[in-house]
C-alpha cells in the first residue's frame, strides 16, 4: 500500500541532497559522491515507474526500467573510475584535492 | 501501517539520513562510509519495488566496487584523510538555497500531479509472482534481442571498457616522459 508519490519524493530528496553536495563541497571526491547520490535517485525513479506502470501488462514486456537502471549503473562505474583516476593524477602532479585549486586553464 | 510501509520508511530514512551525512560530514572517510549506508538503503527500496536482482546488483556494484574505489582514492591521497578547516566552498548558502527551492518545486509538482488517474498509482498494481520471477529472464533476453537493447548493451560495454582503459592511462605514473614540462 505504498503510493507512487512516496518513491518519487524520496528520490527527489536524494537527488537534491546530492545536488547540494555537488554545489557546496570543496573536495573533488566529495563532489563525485554527490554525483553518485544523484544517479541513485534517478535509478529509484526508473524502477518505481517500471513497477507501477509497465509490469501490469500481462504480456510482460521487456523490463525497460531495469535495463536503463543497469545502464545507469554501468555509466556510474565508468564515471567513478575516470573521476578517481583524474583526482589521483592531479594529486600526484599538483598536490591538490580541492576543486577550486584546479585553475590551470584560468592562468 | 503495513509491514511493507515500515520496510519502505526504514529504508528511506537510512537512505536520506546517510545522504545528509555524506554531504555535510567534515571527515571525508566517514562521508564515504555513510555513502555505503545510503546505497544500502537504496537497495532496500529496490526490494520493496520487487526488483531483487537490481538490489543484488546495487550491493555488488555500488557497495562492493564504487564505494571501495572511492575509499581507496581517499586513503591513497594523504591530504584527504585530514579534516580540513572547512569542507564547504563559498557557494554553500547559494547552493543550499537552490537545492531546497528546486526540491520544493519538484515536490509540489509530484504532489499536485494526477498521474493519469491517481487511484491507479495509489498502491502497487497487483501482479502475478510468475511474471515477476520471469523478469530477470526477460531482461537477459532483451539484452541480446536486436529489437530491444542489444545495441545499447554493446555501446555501454564499449563505453565501460574505454573508460577503464582511460582511467588506467590517466592514473599511470610517468616519471620518465616529459618531466620538464610536467614541472612547469
Amino acid at each position: 500500500m505504498i503510493p507512487l508519490t512516496w518513491y518519487l519524493l524520496v528520490a527527489a530528496l536524494l537527488f537534491f541532497i546530492g545536488l547540494y553536495g555537488v554545489f557546496a563541497r570543496r573536495n573533488a571526491v566529495a563532489i563525485l559522491m554527490g554525483v553518485e547520490l544523484m544517479l541513485n535517485a534517478v535509478n529509484i525513479n526508473l524502477i518505481a515507474f517500471w513497477r507501477y506502470g509497465t509490469v501490469v501488462n500481462p504480456l510482460a514486456p521487456p523490463p525497460s526500467g531495469w535495463a536503463w537502471a543497469i545502464f545507469v549503473l554501468a555509466v556510474a562505474a565508468a564515471e567513478a573510475a575516470v573521476g578517481l583516476a583524474l583526482i589521483i593524477s592531479v594529486y600526484r602532479r599538483r598536490d591538490a584535492t580541492v576543486a577550486e585549486d584546479l585553475d590551470l586553464l584560468q592562468q | 501501517m503495513t509491514s511493507e510501509q515500515v520496510v519502505f520508511i526504514l529504508a528511506g530514512i537510512l537512505t536520506i539520513g546517510a545522504a545528509l551525512v555524506v554531504v555535510t560530514n567534515r571527515n571525508l572517510f566517514h562521508a564515504a562510509l555513510a555513502l555505503m549506508a545510503s546505497f544500502l538503503g537504496v537497495a532496500g527500496i529496490y526490494i520493496t519495488l520487487d526488483a531483487g536482482f537490481l538490489a543484488a546488483a546495487q550491493l555488488l556494484v555500488y557497495i562492493g566496487a564504487i564505494s571501495i574505489l572511492i575509499i581507496f582514492a581517499i586513503m591513497v591521497t594523504r591530504r584527504m584523510m585530514q579534516v580540513s578547516e572547512t569542507p564547504f566552498n563559498s557557494q554553500r548558502g547559494l547552493g543550499l538555497f537552490v537545492a531546497v527551492a528546486s526540491f520544493l518545486i519538484v515536490a509540489y509538482v509530484i504532489l499536485r500531479s494526477q498521474w493519469f488517474g491517481a487511484e491507479r498509482f495509489s498502491e502497487k498494481p497487483p501482479v502475478e509472482p510468475a511474471v515477476l520471477s520471469n523478469t530477470v529472464v526477460m531482461l537477459g533476453a532483451s539484452f541480446v534481442n536486436p529489437d530491444a537493447f542489444a545495441l545499447p548493451f554493446i555501446v555501454i560495454s564499449v563505453l565501460l571498457l574505454a573508460a577503464l582503459i582511460g582511467a588506467i592511462y590517466i592514473a599511470w605514473p610517468r616519471q620518465r616522459i616529459g618531466t620538464a614540462e610536467d614541472e612547469a
